[in-house]
């Protein structure tokens, strides 16, 4: 009685519950022709997204008759969402992924990997920038995914600090660039800021910097060599702007996200800052823009042995398709578009990134003096984030042992040679046994 | 009782700092919500020297917070009424009946506080997607599995609260209510429900919390038609931005109803933990 | 079998409709307490227990991200994951310690505080004063905020350079340097401490909650008594508040003591996925260990650990605890 009429109204709160709760729309009958497109967030904020891409995705449907679910996931969840694909086979059928990921996600086997035949699919291996569909997967196996944005490391300085410190030109060398640092240290402002709090940024930076040094982190069987001499010397060398040449507000040992760096320079607290593009993040900010100059980062003026010529990773997004598509045709055919010339055009300059197929540069968007310095970097100095499943790891146990070298240093504790090494062994160890 | 001159100063002192540091974050919040994103980026200020009201008009569109409001309104209603429910049963029957396994339930269920969420996400999920395959009901990134999953998550301190709130209420009520022709179960709806009130309020509220706050499970298992606010305001901070103004903004927005609803409810809930918690 | 002090319940001949009648007949057989637990044990069972004996599984297996796709084919691995990551001679194994204590001395901390605080608000809230209602109205409001808030709220505060937490400090009271002097709260040495005072403003709202409720409890006429037999304020507190309140502080220090010792949103929200080693608790070190780099095995062996370690300190402390309250 009583009860049965209780058990009822709990039944249908619970029915009322799963009304409410079909989210997903994965498996929508009838869904084969629709696409679900997991997109990073590049734009300022999920809506811009949502702005930028929807009309791309509207003419996709125009051209094709195929409809693109589109979902914009923001960085935080990003990895932990494709885990979950991967585990239970339910995800989107198009996604992205920083480019980095590439080859971790690879081993998973969820993605589909682009052998040739699927790459003449889309396009042709050529079409693309050579640097960035390296960055798509381990060597010697068919790419897990293709260049979507590309990004490359630059130095931005303020021109109008430069020429009031009475220095003509950005730093040519690495020792040019502390000289700068340190002449443009004065009370209230500093030569250099850097995130070095981010952990992923200091891993970025260690491997440019280990490359000048001709520090490899991976050995051709994948062994990880983390502690190698050139690794430490290039993690001191990072460190030393701060610890040492004291070119480095200790306050950027806390600085986890790029907005303060960008602030610092917008404010005339810092002169110089290495980064991605973000021509537009620096106006966001404030930037005066007609002080804001770009160079390449600077390589050691007398280079080690071994020293590579690089002055950035290849940074950017990748796109993948997963594997258990319905629609594998469909997937391949979106691809091929978002990676077509006007889409490359469109997304890139709405984006401040770099488009990653070569056509796209002979468009007016990308003459710029600016673009040109990063276009030339991707080009011709990057090189990639190690292309190993433990990549991520890697960054992770790199980034963290140089973020708290960091704190050790803006307290005032110093961090020489042999404790870098040691912390360098230890997250050597960390990653040979995990994997 | 009397009390000694130095207790007065010492409530005064006490309070004082409680009264302060529960209130600077309050103040922090709101006084950065109606900055400039630009002045809340930059040094402390105690008054803000330009107000606006510009980020409480933003927050709606930087991200779909209206959606993940009424996503978590809907999730820990839910998972509250039903966790009482079930708590009301289960308390029931521990609290009223001799039978084997009542204390492998108790120890049983109070030990699932111990585990690490950490150690059942993956496997919940696996099975949720397993579930999904083989009957077609959907619980992973829907709001069902979450809410199934909170129920679960405030079921034991509830069970455990209302078991003692009920132990409090004399058996002859029931027996009572049995002369005049119910079952227990009409006993248990006529008398004992009615009669703990203050603890069924104090559970709800707590059941409410729980689920209101939680991260991890919330981070996998929903998608971005069901996401909660807990997921969904690390949004404003971006690859290239911290939204300050925005965040606090949003958080007060979202805090406000609950925290009412909450200092509303204050007084059951003190009742009720009177009676039944701490019995 | 039994041990019913009451006879199963007879349900009554309701004519529902047939399939609940079925159904109904069917379960006329079970005896009612046990009909009442059924959606607690069922939803208990699918929620917690089977996803944890899944995972104590996967803590024997390699399931790292070449076998995510499909556990099946994931080789088993023995006990290597548990003696991986119990090899204190390497690094791996000292980073999980290191962590475990970080994590003892963060629980003792925030819990101790917690309590205190609590405690301390709530006794001196006893006695009537104006003001009363709205002081412990606004006491509950950390309870009530919102996790990530609440959280985001103070990590924007714990900043070096912009935050309120240094201009307190260092600009008003003068207590640290300032500018290029002013201390890190995020990062180094301080961040435990930043980690606890944050865990304090969210919990001790909770323990002053319960004390509170606890403190109703006690029977005016004990002070009464207390008080004709000369006992002072203190006196009173030592000899009838705290006796009186021993149970309510058992389950407290215990509930308090759960949470805090897993407590993950808190350092994961304060300081983002990388937290400082002076603050990195053992449930981000396993999320990190786990879901950073696909090692689920090593994670689960983690969690497993873990979860033996809290099993044999609340066993221990319900045993002391309730012995304790016999001779009492």
């Amino acid at each position: 009685m009583r009860f049965g009429k209780l058990a009822s109204a709990v039944a249908l709160t619970l029915i009322a519950a799963t009304a409410a709760g079909c989210g997903g729309g994965e498996d929508d009958a009838a869904a084969s022709e629709k696409l679900v497109y997991w997109a990073s967030n590049q734009g300022t904020s999920i809506d811009h997204d949502k702005q930028v891409l929807q009309p791309q995705l509207d003419a996709f449907e125009q051209q094709t008759g195929i409809e693109v679910e589109l979902e914009v996931v923001g960085w935080p969840d990003l990895l932990n969402r494709i885990l979950a694909a991967t585990t239970s086979g339910e995800g989107p059928d198009v996604l992205n992924i920083g480019n980095t990921w590439s080859a971790s996600l690879q081993a998973t086997g969820a993605f589909l990997p682009f052998e040739d035949s699927v790459l003449e699919e889309v396009g042709g291996r050529q079409r693309f920038l050579g640097p960035s569909l390296a960055a798509t997967g381990a060597e010697g196996k068919p790419p897990a995914a293709i260049p979507l944005y590309g990004q490359a490391y630059g130095l931005y300085y303020n021109k109008k600090m430069f020429a009031e410190a009475g220095i003509d030109g950005p730093p040519a060398t690495w020792e040019e660039l502390i000289e700068d640092g340190k002449k443009l240290t004065k009370a209230g402002q500093w030569g250099l800021t850097l995130q070095a709090g981010q952990v992923t940024e200091n891993a970025h930076h260690a491997s440019i910097l280990g490359a000048q040094h001709g520090a490899t982190f991976f050995a051709p069987d994948g062994t990880p060599q983390l502690a190698s001499d050139p690794a430490v010397n290039a993690v001191q060398q990072y460190l030393d702007l701060m610890q040492k040449h004291k070119i480095v507000d200790p306050g950027n040992a806390e600085y986890t996200d790029t907005a303060k760096s960008l602030k610092d320079l917008a404010d005339g607290r810092a002169a110089m800052f290495m980064n991605q593009a973000s021509a537009g993040s620096f106006e966001l900010a404030g930037m005066d823009m007609a002080n804001l100059g770009v160079a390449p980062i600077p390589l050691p003026a007398a280079p080690p042995a071994g020293s590579r010529k690089v002055t950035s990773f290849v940074a950017g997004i990748n796109l993948a398709v997963f594997d258990n598509t319905d629609n594998r045709a469909g997937a391949l055919e979106f691809a091929k578009f978002m990676t077509s010339t006007p889409v490359q055009v469109a997304l890139n300059q709405a984006y401040g990134s770099l488009p990653v197929v070569t056509d796209a540069y002979a468009d007016p968007a990308f003459q710029g003096p600016d673009v040109k310095v990063f276009q030339d970097v991707l080009s011709t100095t990057a090189e990639p984030m190690p292309q190993v499943p433990q990549e991520s790891q890697f960054e992770t146990l790199i980034g963290t042992a140089m973020k708290e070298m960091f704190a050790d240093a803006a307290a005032g504790d110093p961090v020489d040679a042999a404790s870098i090494k040691d912390r360098l062994v230890q997250a050597d160890e960390q990653l040979a046994a995990g994997s | 009782m009397s009390e000694p001159r130095w207790v007065s100063w010492a409530r005064r002192l006490v309070l004082g700092f409680l009264a302060l540091f529960t209130l600077l974050p309050l103040y922090a919040m709101l006084a950065s919500a109606l900055k400039p994103l630009r002045d809340v980026q930059g040094d402390w200020h105690w008054i803000p020297t330009r107000l606006t009201v510009e980020p409480f008009v933003e927050i709606w569109s930087t991200i779909p917070l209206a959606d993940y409001f009424v996503n978590s309104l809907i999730v820990s209603g839910a998972a509250t009424v039903l966790s009482v429910t079930i708590a009301i049963f289960a308390a029931y029957a521990v609290s009223r009946f001799e039978f084997r396994g009542r204390n492998l339930f108790s120890v049983t269920v109070l030990s699932t506080q111990m585990f690490p969420g950490i150690l059942f996400l993956l496997p919940l999920f696996l099975i949720f997607v397993n579930i999904g395959n083989s009957t077609g009901v959907v619980l992973y990134g829907s709001r069902l599995g979450l809410v199934i999953t909170y129920l679960t998550f405030s079921l034991p301190f509830a069970i455990w609260m209302l078991a003692g709130y009920f132990a409090s209420i004399p058996k002859e009520l029931d027996e009572a209510a049995k002369v005049d022709g119910c079952g227990p179960l009409g006993a248990l709806l006529r008398i004992v429900v009615p009669a703990s009130t203050p603890g069924i309020v104090a559970v709800a509220i707590y059941a409410f919390m729980t689920a209101w706050g939680e991260v991890l499970f919330a981070s996998v298992m929903t998608d971005s038609d069901t996401r909660t606010l807990a997921v969904g305001l690390q949004e404003y901070s971006t690859q290239v931005d911290v939204y300050w103004n925005q965040v606090m903004a949003a958080s007060l927005v979202v805090s406000v109803p609950v925290v009412a609803g909450f200092l509303l409810l204050q007084r059951y809930l003190v009742a009720g933990l009177t009676a039944g918690a701490v019995k | 079998m039994t041990t019913l002090t009451e006879p199963a319940p007879e349900v009554a001949p309701d004519p529902g409709p047939p399939s609940r009648t079925r159904l109904r007949r069917r379960l006329r057989g079970v005896p009612l307490p046990y009909l009442l637990l059924l959606p607690a044990v069922a939803l208990e069972l699918l929620i917690h227990l089977v996803p944890m004996l899944v995972g104590v599984g996967m803590s024997f297996l390699k399931l790292t991200q070449f076998f995510i796709r499909d556990w099946s084919a994931a080789p088993g691995a023995g006990l290597d994951n548990y003696r991986f990551v119990l090899d204190f001679d390497t690094a791996a194994g000292r980073a999980l310690l290191a962590s475990f204590w970080v994590t003892v001395r963060y629980t003792a901390a925030s819990v101790a505080l917690a309590w205190l605080l609590g405690t301390a608000g709530a006794v001196l809230m006893q006695r009537e004063f104006r003001g009363r209602g709205w002081l412990r109205t606004l006491f509950l409001v950390p309870y009530a905020l919102p996790m990530y808030a609440a959280v985001i709220t103070w990590a924007f505060m714990f900043q070096r350079d912009t935050g309120m937490v240094n201009s307190v400090l260092g600009d008003t009271l003068g207590l640290v340097g300032t500018g290029g002097d002013a201390p890190f709260w995020l990062i180094g040495d301080n961040s435990f401490w930043a980690l606890v005072v944050v865990s304090v403003w969210r919990n001790w709202p909770f323990a002053f909650l319960i004390i509170m409720a606890g403190l109703q409890n006690i029977p005016r006429d004990l002070y009464e008594a207390a008080a004709i037999d000369g006992a002072g304020w203190w006196r009173q507190f030592r000899s009838v508040t705290q006796p009186m309140l021993r149970p309510v502080n058992q389950v407290l220090f215990l509930v308090l003591f759960l949470w805090t010792f897993n407590d993950f949103n808190t350092p994961y929200v304060l300081f983002g996925e990388s937290p400082p080693k002076e603050a990195s608790l053992i449930s981000l070190h396993i999320y990190q260990s786990s879901f950073k780099t696909w090692n689920f095995g090593l994670g689960s062996a983690m969690s497993v650990l873990l979860l033996l370690f809290l099993l044999l300190v609340t066993a221990g402390y319900l045993a002391v605890s309730s012995r304790r309250r016999t001779v009492v």
